[in-house]
């Protein structure tokens, strides 16, 4: 067995107090609400309503309202949290609903200590919480229900939402306990922590597909988006995007066409103290019709700053020269020796991998409503990030973070967009200038020329096979933008392994893989140029999104530069040795099972058809999720032309809470991972994103989708996320599958026709 | 003043006639159910009935709605619920929701000609209708069953 360097845990240590601490250059202040604000909120916790913490109560007609401090944006994480809540609680199902709370600090993530949603970590970090706090109140209900029963406690258990003494079948509702006001102590941190939980045999709701509770609203219209908040006397607001993505600043602004549009109020130049934003203005009007024509009407003009000349060859070319350079970047991971390794090899093969900026477009455009009331600011609009919304609000409007309340809702698409806070600034600042109520709606073109966007990636990656075969050495250069970094948050950052500080560990995390690779090292590169002038945030997946595209590409080169089986060269990869033991093996059984089910190897395939495979251990290694995928796909090798039939995925997430939920979240992610790979493109060029509505950035259409085959596989492991891995997995193993077909190999995402065919004749 | 008649009920709009149906049915009559997506009839968020048929409300002139019947996802089946939205529950369909209210509405103009599509029919009618959490292969299941439920309903 090989000997391999300890990886050291890089498990994310976030708590309050690192984010109270945190700040950026431009002096922002994280936010909390001092104020309670959310009217669904207040009611739950109306008098005579048993609360035992602060995550949900429950009313004298026995409905139990769970505050979700996570944000729902279709993972139905809300129903999740509510599920593992009443697992312990013992509650009925029908009787459970879902609140959102505003930025209130105590709803905060246990573990990250913010209002934050993202990095598929919700389930797996909440979990314990959401228990503790539904055993809190089973125990207290079953010593009030006892009580009125007149027996003792002990002889009692709760089951769907009732107490019941075991021996005389007598029983009381939860219901009945509440009204009578017979259950209300409020649980401290250490009696909660004292508890002890059901072991997984117990679970009679945890690994039952219970219909997600926020369904039947979005089926009938009644489910609201922060689009959908209305406020009387409100006036709209409709930005005017400047010509670049960053950097221009407003020279003028003639609104002599647009005082003649009906209703317009005045044109606000934002003067943006975060410097979210620049060179933006709002055209504000009385109704969104006329805001969105005093728009077009207003003639801005522009100094387009610095950034007016970059495009995707100017910082491909930059990366380049930053990956050329041996003192550039700072180390994530370093094992052995990789460059005598590999200078030792009987073999080597290295190779660039390329990503393409990418938006997220989600469906509802970015808005806000915002006002001002008796000093404080209210903002309705649905955010991932409230803790920093909320404080981007407060430094934008110079004003304690203490008097910004954020009033959550459904978002209607997330993928990461919504952690970022841009959208207040203008509404807040637009009703600042003008006094009153703004409600400011991007249109498309606004929302997908100024997205916080997945970075152009460029990686070199260089291995080394020895006389047998082996992988003995590899070296992975990740050089791109550094969006997390670009938060100014140091809690979010990692330690780099060779002590040059902190790097972005949200940009390589993936390519600290499972394989055994004796001699290992992960270098990233911040990419200066793409940071200042291409802001980029956390995409969908995030940097397993790019890293497995190089890993699982060269690793699938490796395979054949060594003559063997891509299934076997992996699985001899993951022996589970040292630091990987463990996960190494629960990612080969997933990788065998996707594999199984995909007929790889046993089913006749046509010419130029074949099955692609990879396997990933997304998102982070502390937060992993075992996936694999077998794509199969046919190419015509005249054109270049191919087609995904069928993607066969599996995934080991050890505690399952909902299995339909999480097929849901497979389902999803894995067509997202196939519409990145082969429909999604943002170009950049003279500092724009060349990209305005549907029509030119076209996610994938239903009479695109291919058929799909998921595998779940669920352990008494702690729950793991499923809401990204399926998206990084599939576009090497589609890539995987057209080398297999035609042997065609590319390297650059969106895998195109051309590059297809250009491939077949290298 | 327009005068529209909205699942039913004539309501007094006092908007330009040239307004998008879709800003008049949202942001004037508050009926937020039809979503804003894209603003070019790209996505099919805003889909609506206009005597039965489905049209994309951001690319309909309030004007050209006076007189003829509209009807939103709040009115759809007279605000009882249609086969389809029972379906989409059934199925699980939804997961972010923002697009589905124009996918159902889309769905329900198929089903109201034909209550027996095969699957290709199904993509045929439903491709513009744009779905950014990618819940394609549910809604196909959807409709297929609200189809047979339909259909037995109706004794056929």
């Amino acid at each position: 067995m090989t000997k391999i360097a300890k990886i050291p845990n890089r498990r994310i240590d976030l708590n309050r107090r690192s984010f109270l601490i945190g700040g950026t250059a431009a002096g922002l202040a994280f936010g909390y609400a001092a104020v309670s604000g959310l009217s669904g909120v207040g009611e739950a916790f109306a008098a005579g309503s048993f609360g035992p913490t602060a995550w949900y109560s429950i009313a004298p007609d026995g409905k139990v309202t769970v505050m979700v401090g996570k944000a729902e944006m279709g993972q139905h994480v809300s129903s999740a949290m509510a599920q593992i809540v009443a697992e312990e609680l013992e509650a009925d199902w029908r009787l459970m609903t879902i609140a959102l709370p505003d930025n209130d600090p105590k709803y905060n993530d246990p573990v990250l200590g913010a209002l934050i949603t993202g990095g598929s970590w919700s389930v797996r970090m909440n979990f314990d919480a959401m228990s503790r706090a539904g055993a809190a109140g089973r125990i207290t209900l079953i010593d009030a229900g006892a009580a009125m029963l007149g027996v003792p406690a002990g002889e009692c258990r709760a089951s769907n939402s009732q107490v019941i003494h075991t021996k005389s079948a007598k029983k009381v509702s939860y219901a009945k306990i509440v009204s009578d006001g017979k259950a209300s102590k409020a649980w401290t941190a250490d009696e909660l922590k004292a508890i002890k939980l059901k072991t997984p045999d117990q679970y009679t709701l945890v690994g039952q597909s219970v219909p997600q509770l926020d369904i039947p609203s979005k089926t009938n219209g009644t489910a609201k988006f922060g689009i959908d908040a209305m406020m009387p006397g409100m006036v709209y607001g409709k930005p005017v995007m400047p010509p670049v993505r960053y950097g221009a600043s407003v020279k003028a602004v003639d609104d002599s066409a647009a005082k003649k549009i009906k209703g317009f109020v005045k044109a606000v130049t934002l003067e943006d103290k975060t410097l979210t934003t620049s060179g933006w203005v709002v055209a504000v009007a009385t109704t969104y019709e006329g805001a969105k024509q005093a728009a077009d009407a207003l003639k801005v003009t522009y100094d387009n700053g610095p950034y007016a000349k970059v495009n995707d060859d100017v910082l491909i070319a930059e990366a380049k020269k930053l990956q050329a350079d041996a003192s550039s970047g700072q180390l994530f991971v370093s094992a052995g020796d990789p460059a005598a390794a590999i200078g030792g090899a009987a073999k080597v093969l290295e190779a660039e991998y390329l990503t393409s900026i990418n938006i997220h477009a989600p469906l509802e455009p970015m808005n806000a409503l915002a006002y001002e009331k008796d000093g404080v600011w209210h903002i309705h609009t649905g955010n991932q990030f409230a803790t920093r919304t909320g404080g981007l609000a407060a430094t934008a409007l110079g004003v304690d973070p203490k008097q910004v309340v954020l009033h959550q809702y459904f978002m209607g698409g997330g993928f990461g967009r919504r952690l970022d806070g841009d959208m207040v600034i203008p509404a807040v600042l637009a009703s600042k200038a003008v006094g009153k109520p703004v409600k400011l709606i991007y249109a498309r073109e606004d929302d997908m020329a100024m997205d916080f966007t997945r970075p152009l990636t460029y990686q070199k990656v260089k291995a080394g096979l020895d006389a047998d075969g082996k992988l003995v050495g590899l070296q992975h250069d990740v050089v791109c933008a550094w969006p997390t970094a670009r938060w100014g948050i140091p809690a979010f950052l990692t330690p780099a392994v060779d002590k040059k500080g902190a790097l972005d560990g949200f940009t390589v995390n993936g390519a600290d893989f499972w394989y055994t690779v004796p001699n290992h090292k992960v270098r990233a590169v911040l990419n200066d140029l793409a940071q200042k002038g291409t802001p980029s945030g956390q995409l969908r997946s995030v940097a397993p999104g790019w890293t497995f595209w190089a890993v699982e590409s060269m690793i699938d080169e490796l395979a054949h530069a060594s003559g063997k089986d891509p299934v076997d060269f992996r699985l001899a990869l993951l022996d589970g040795a040292g630091a990987n033991a463990g996960g190494a093996k629960r990612l080969a059984n997933a990788l065998r099972t996707a594999v199984g089910r995909s007929g790889y190897g046993a089913t006749a395939l046509p010419k130029n058809s074949a099955i692609g495979i990879a396997c990933v251990s997304s998102q982070e290694r502390a937060t992993a999720t075992w996936t694999a995928c077998a794509a199969q796909v046919e190419v015509n090798p005249a054109s270049g032309e191919f087609k995904v039939n069928r993607l066969t995925l599996a995934m080991d997430l050890g505690t399952v809470v909902n299995p339909n939920g999480v097929q849901a979240q497979i389902e999803g992610s894995a067509l997202w991972g196939m519409s990145l790979a082969l429909f999604e493109k943002a170009p950049l060029d003279q500092g724009a994103l060349q990209v305005s509505n549907f029509n030119d950035y076209t996610p994938m259409r239903m009479s695109q989708m291919p058929d799909i085959d998921v595998s779940i596989i669920s352990s008494n492991q702690p729950a793991s996320g499923c809401g990204e891995p399926g998206v990084t997995v599939v576009a090497p193993a589609i890539a995987n599958a057209i080398f297999n077909a035609v042997g065609a190999r590319v390297r650059s995402l969106p895998i195109t026709a051309e590059a297809v065919k250009a491939a077949m004749k290298a | 003043m327009l005068a529209l008649t909205v699942n039913g009920q004539t309501k007094q709009v006092d908007a330009e006639s040239d307004t998008p149906l879709l800003w008049v049915i949202r942001e004037h009559l508050q009926m937020t159910g039809t979503k804003f997506g894209c603003g070019a009839g790209l996505c099919g968020a805003c889909t609506v009935h206009v005597d039965g048929v489905a049209v994309r409300s951001c690319q309909t002139s309030a004007k050209d709605v006076v007189g003829k019947k509209v009807t939103t996802i709040e009115g759809l089946n007279g605000g009882k619920p249609h086969a389809l939205q029972i379906a989409w529950v059934t199925e699980q369909v939804p997961q972010c929701g923002y697009c589905q209210s124009g996918q159902i509405m889309q769905a329900a103009s198929l089903l109201a000609k034909n209550n027996d599509p095969t699957k290709q029919e199904i993509v045929a009618h439903m491709d513009g209708n744009l779905c950014r959490c990618m819940t394609y292969g549910r809604i196909q299941k959807a409709i297929l069953r609200a189809a047979a439920d339909m259909r037995n309903q109706s004794g056929s």
